[in-house]
């Protein structure tokens, strides 16, 4: 590197758009398709504009039946499409977790290698806009859950910009669950911003006592934590997970056995989440390098409040994560 | 809410369509064809049966015996190029569609060598060179994989119809009704083929349905319906050559009710105390295979030496697929995860 490269200021939602602009263009087979993407401009704004673009063939409004538009995804995906199929909310996804499940995840294995599902699917996740129990809930662990599908969660702006492409050059189902309070992040992106790895974790921000893991939603909420942390002396990494399935076990174990503390942000309700599994990894690989039990951070186990006092309660903030830290370093003894 | 001076609209019953009066004696070698790959389906899965007795066929298995003349009508009129997606009680589909026997005899013993590889069974049955896509098991959960088949073909102008067969038990499945909807109003290239054997497992049409006419129901989606006598093969072809002549002529989506009747139970574990003995046997009397070989006897299209060498045929491709099976070999359990994921070129 000589120089650093020119940025644009850019939203979230402006570079997940550039994406889509980009499949669009790029890729002849790549249609996009979902509740109100087209005239509405998308139901979070997303796809505004593409319709003009593209044309009602390749930006194609549906009716809501998410079970007939996912199963006609996985269907044009095995007619040699790559089609990027939208879901509203990852709420509204369990109408269509049949074919999600029953289909996208096992149509390859149970055709014995014979059909492969180039699909993409893209939903809203996450609490933090007051939209209550049917509107906000974070369940990418359960399909994180599933063999077959891969499940990224794009946090970062340069995320959010580059990993539609990797993930429709990926021969299997891929959902990306864009958490809907990054929407309207704004930051510098390289101008000549591309596609990205979608196998790896990312070191956000590099410290020495303590790993931080989150993903989504909760990575901003965990750097704010770490600085907070860093005020008060303590030097935290901060892990963001990306690709929530296949995790990348040796980013989080690496960082662990250097820091030698744990404690992992998921907005995920703590019992049966992707926060167990990642406790349970580091207790198999990394058990004799901790130096206090592994903490969690995770969503109250209720269903999602209106209210914004309750709803900040029921999600992992920056004040509970330092607080979870503070019990840590107190093991020292 | 209904418009001002507007009344709301019934589906006119007279929009459905009337089934086709008989149809015209076929060519002696198109008759020969059709009785032969009924009688391949019947001693399939009669083999199947004593197969299951037997333990080296295992889980679920759902036999055809006295639908075949549904399978081996309608899939008459596809092309090479065209898709199938089937259900759960597929062997004859794909019999039909030409996959060979004795992978798909491999494939319910669970054998590498089978078309799924064993990782299937007889539930789930796929072909990628025939362009089968399953053998699916949850029903209903098909029809908008069929959708999407035929939306690829249609976005890519390619002239290709995708052949949807489901149950009459689908029809009250969320899926069956968001699928009408979609196929209808994207105009797409999908023949509807619902074989209505009147039971979703034990449960009767009429016991399940406020509106028991099927055809009605595909109608109020401004869809062409009409029904077919599914224990009729000719019946059947014709029917089916119908709706994909519409099906190809660009106009969107075909429905064709298949009115046919399972002899057997629905599957190995079912003693049957939903229906009466005497109804099963009414029904008998109108055995596609028997039926249609009295209609070709009448004719003098069919006699004694037909009968006789269709049945050695069927006989020794039978007896070779089940050899087939038995000398395949067990996927080591050291592969158990392949295909999970796809395999990469170089990884």
């Amino acid at each position: 590197m000589t120089a650093a490269p020119n940025t644009v200021r850019i939203t979230y939602r402006e570079a997940m758009r550039q994406a889509l602009r980009e499949a669009l263009q790029r890729d002849p087979r790549v249609f996009l398709m979902g509740e109100d993407v087209g005239r509405y401009g998308g139901c979070f704004a997303v796809s505004k504009g593409l319709l003009d673009e593209f044309g009602p063939e390749r930006i194609r409004d549906t009716p809501l039946s998410e079970s007939a538009f996912v199963g006609a995804g996985i269907g044009a995906a095995m007619g040699g499409m790559r089609p990027i199929v939208e879901i509203m909310t990852v709420n509204f996804s369990l109408l269509a977790l049949d074919q999600i499940v029953n289909n996208a995840a096992a149509i390859l294995y149970m055709s014995g290698g014979q059909f492969n599902i180039p699909l993409v699917i893209r939903m809203t996740t996450g609490a933090g806009r007051q939209l209550a129990a049917q509107h906000s809930h974070s369940l990418e662990g359960w399909f994180a859950h599933i063999p077959g599908l891969r499940i990224l969660a794009p946090a970062t702006l340069a995320d959010a910009r580059g990993m539609l492409w990797t993930a429709l050059q990926d021969p299997d189902p891929v959902l990306i669950f864009e958490n809907g309070a990054l929407y309207n992040m704004e930051g510098e992106l390289a101008a000549d911003a591309g596609a990205v790895d979608i196998d790896r974790a990312a070191i956000r921000r590099a410290g020495t006592d303590v790993s931080l893991i989150a993903y989504g939603g909760s990575l901003g909420k965990a750097l704010e934590a770490a600085e907070a942390l860093a005020a008060a002396g303590v030097n935290a990494e901060v892990v963001d997970l990306r690709t929530l399935r296949p995790l990348d076990s040796a980013t989080i174990i690496d960082s662990v056995t250097r820091t030698h503390r744990a404690a992992i942000i998921d907005e995920g309700w703590r019992s049966g989440s992707l926060a167990a599994e990642i406790s349970a990894r580091i207790l198999e690989s990394a058990f004799y390098e901790l130096d206090a039990p592994v903490a969690r951070v995770c969503g109250a186990e209720a269903p999602m409040p209106y209210a914004k006092h309750l709803e900040d309660a029921a999600t992992p903030q920056p004040a509970a994560i330092v607080d979870a830290v503070r019990g840590m370093m107190a093991e020292r003894g | 809410m209904t418009p001002p001076g507007k009344e709301p609209r019934r589906v006119d019953r007279d929009r459905v369509a009337a089934a086709p009066a008989t149809a015209a004696a076929p060519e002696r070698q198109h008759a020969l064809n059709l009785m032969r790959e009924m009688l391949r389906i019947r001693r399939f899965e009669e083999k199947c049966a004593e197969l299951y007795s037997a333990a080296k066929i295992r889980g679920f298995l759902h036999l055809y015996i006295g639908e075949e003349a549904v399978a081996v009508g309608a899939i008459q009129p596809l092309e090479s190029d065209d898709a199938i997606v089937a259900t759960y009680r597929e062997h004859g589909h794909a019999l039909v569609r030409g996959i060979s026997a004795a992978s798909i005899m491999a494939e319910l013993y669970g054998k590498r060598e089978g078309c799924s590889r064993g990782r299937g069974g007889s539930m789930h049955i796929f072909d990628a060179a025939t362009r089968f896509y399953g053998g699916n098991a949850i029903v209903g959960g098909g029809l908008p994989l069929a959708v999407g088949l035929a939306l690829a073909d249609k976005m890519n102008r390619r002239p290709r119809v995708t052949a949807c067969f489901f149950g009459e038990g689908a029809v009250a499945e969320g899926e069956f009704h968001e699928s009408m909807n979609l196929a209808a109003l994207w105009k797409l290239p999908v023949a509807f083929f619902c074989e209505n054997n009147l039971y979703a497992m034990g449960t009767a049409l009429k016991r399940s349905e406020s509106e028991t006419d099927l055809c009605l129901k595909a109608s109020s989606y401004e869809i062409p319906a009409w029904p077919a006598d599914g224990m009729d093969v000719l019946a059947c072809e014709d029917a089916a050559r119908r709706a994909l002549l519409a099906v190809r002529a660009g106009d969107g989506p075909c429905f064709v009710e298949f009115r046919t009747y399972r002899f057997r139970a629905h599957s190995m574990y079912d003693p049957q105390l939903y229906r009466a003995k005497e109804e099963v046997e009414e029904w008998k009397k109108r055995d596609p295979l028997v039926i249609f070989e009295a209609f070709l006897r009448e004719r003098s299209l069919f006699d004694d030496d037909d009968l006789k060498r269709l049945e050695e045929e069927v006989g020794a491709e039978l007896a070779q697929a089940v050899e087939f099976a038995e000398a395949g070999t067990w996927e080591p359990a050291a592969e158990l995860t392949r295909f999970v994921y796809s395999e990469r070129a170089g990884g």
